[in-house]
């Protein structure tokens, strides 16, 4: 299977701090890879990394077989943030309307992607009332816009009651059967099992790479946190 | 540069405008009543009323432009906003021309309102024509929207891109040729003048205040300016960060 992210010897450095390590992975085509890691790992700057939005000291970053941070990219990424990036004095609607309008093709209306994320009552409802998960839905509302080939998705359910957790993760499945690549990050251990593969990030460094059943069967462990603590334990 | 991400750009920026009434009525009711006040300032001069008026009415749209262009810019940044337009394929030209477009008609409404309360209410005298009185205008307030995209580079937080204001503003206008006639001030001053856009914004207020002189030569010193200005913001603009 092609790959649709290959990082290989990527080192980042940012303000003298060295984040990513020689870090090398892959990421399959049409797969839910879920990144997981303490916070201060170096998730979010890989995200960056690979999004084109973090310059990198040394290594490559081929995204969907073109280098990452070249033009051709920015119609097929989407990108959200930890932080709910929104204007927050514009509608849903708004905030998605415009976005939609800044690419050349859009797959679905906006009407329709909102109606993906549950915001659909929301329609005509200010971003900056909304609560704190129905902003995190609006940005997520904000990367499906275009025709995304490739999701980066910071933390998307974090803040979000199980029911919805349950949906988002309903869409992401949905997403993925339609071929697009979803590369997620957490630092609940507990979504692990929502995702094809999952890649194990600390102080920088690939930990483990792995389908959850791999890292349980190599591990010993049942449960994602054991199964994290153990890996940090093998030399 | 692609037209319908640049309307679309300046659509987004007017909404959000829209959809600010207190920004809204500040923008068009603080100068006339600083015109106001001005008048009645000079209740026993009205002839200082008439030479000052003139050129005030240029030099608040480049305050306010510059005030709300510097805060727009940078509230992108803090929002996140603007990194996820950097990687959606909005230009950097387009996202500049996008707020000078809406600030620009933003500045071109409040031109005409503050300049025909001038004109009628307070009976301001204008020799030259009141639609020329709004271009100078908007050519104010195209400096002062530049100078605030350009500043809100430097500045992490709003405290910082206010600050800026005194610094970068004020000494333009001190040495505009508000107060004085720029050749009455003291040579060195009257040359770094030269090299100030505002210089030739008041002087074409002036010029069609008295209806002396083509203002031609000075709009296009002061698109030349905001060619340079604009240009360094967008070369400030980055997609990526170190």
């Amino acid at each position: 299977m092609p790959s649709a992210i290959a990082c290989s010897g990527l080192n980042v450095i940012r303000e003298d701090n060295h984040i990513l390590h020689d870090l090398s992975l892959q990421v399959p085509r049409g797969a839910i890879m879920g990144l997981l890691g303490p916070s201060g790992s170096g998730k979010t700057t890989l995200m960056r990394a690979i999004a084109g939005l973090q310059r990198i000291e040394s290594g490559s970053i081929t995204v969907l077989d073109l280098p990452a941070a070249s033009k051709p990219l920015r119609h097929l990424i989407g990108y959200s943030t930890q932080s709910a990036s929104v204007y927050s004095d514009l509608t849903c609607l708004q905030n998605v309307q415009y976005f939609a309008s800044l690419y050349s093709h859009n797959e679905k209306s906006p009407e329709e992607i909102l109606s993906d994320v549950d915001l659909t009552r929301n329609t005509h409802q200010m971003a900056g009332s909304l609560s704190g998960g129905e902003q995190a839905r609006l940005a997520l509302a904000t990367t499906l816009v275009g025709a995304p080939q490739l999701l980066i998705l910071d933390e998307p359910t974090v803040g979000l009651d199980p029911l919805l957790r349950i949906q988002l993760w309903q869409l992401f499945n949905t997403l993925a059967a339609q071929g697009k690549t979803l590369l997620i990050s957490s630092h609940v251990m507990e979504e692990a099992d929502n995702c094809d593969e999952l890649i194990l990030l600390r102080d920088g460094r690939v930990l483990a790479q792995g389908k959850p059943s791999e890292l349980r069967e190599k591990t010993g462990k049942e449960r994602m946190n054991e199964v994290f603590i153990s890996l940090i334990g093998t030399p | 540069m692609n037209l319908g991400r640049l309307v679309a750009m300046s659509k987004r920026v007017l909404l959000q405008l829209w959809h600010d009434p207190r920004t809204l009525s500040l923008l068009f009711l603080s100068p006339a009543l600083l015109m106001t006040i001005l008048k009645y300032v000079y209740w026993s001069n009205p002839h200082v009323f008439q030479q000052v008026a003139g050129s005030m009415l240029g030099v608040f749209p480049m305050l306010v432009m510059f005030l709300i262009t510097s805060v727009a810019t940078l509230r992108e940044r803090t929002s996140g906003t603007l990194e996820r337009l950097m990687i959606s394929p909005l230009g950097k030209a387009e996202f500049i021309g996008g707020y000078a477009l809406a600030f620009g008609l933003a500045s071109f409404v409040q031109a005409s309102a503050v300049s025909s309360y001038a004109i009628w209410v307070l009976k301001l005298k204008i020799a030259g024509p009141q639609i020329t009185l709004i271009y100078a205008a908007i050519l104010d307030a195209l400096i002062g929207l530049a100078i605030g995209l350009a500043v809100s580079t430097f500045a992490k937080n709003e405290f910082q891109a206010i600050q800026f204001m005194p610094v970068v503003l004020l000494p333009q206008l001190l040495l505009s040729g508000l107060l004085i006639p720029r050749p009455a001030m003291p040579r060195i001053l009257n040359d770094i003048s030269n090299y100030l856009p505002l210089s030739y914004a008041i002087d074409a207020t002036k010029k069609v205040i008295s209806n002396q002189g083509s203002i031609l030569n000075d709009s296009l010193l002061i698109f030349l300016f905001l060619t340079v200005i604009l240009a360094a913001g967008s070369l400030t603009l980055k997609r990526q960060t170190k």
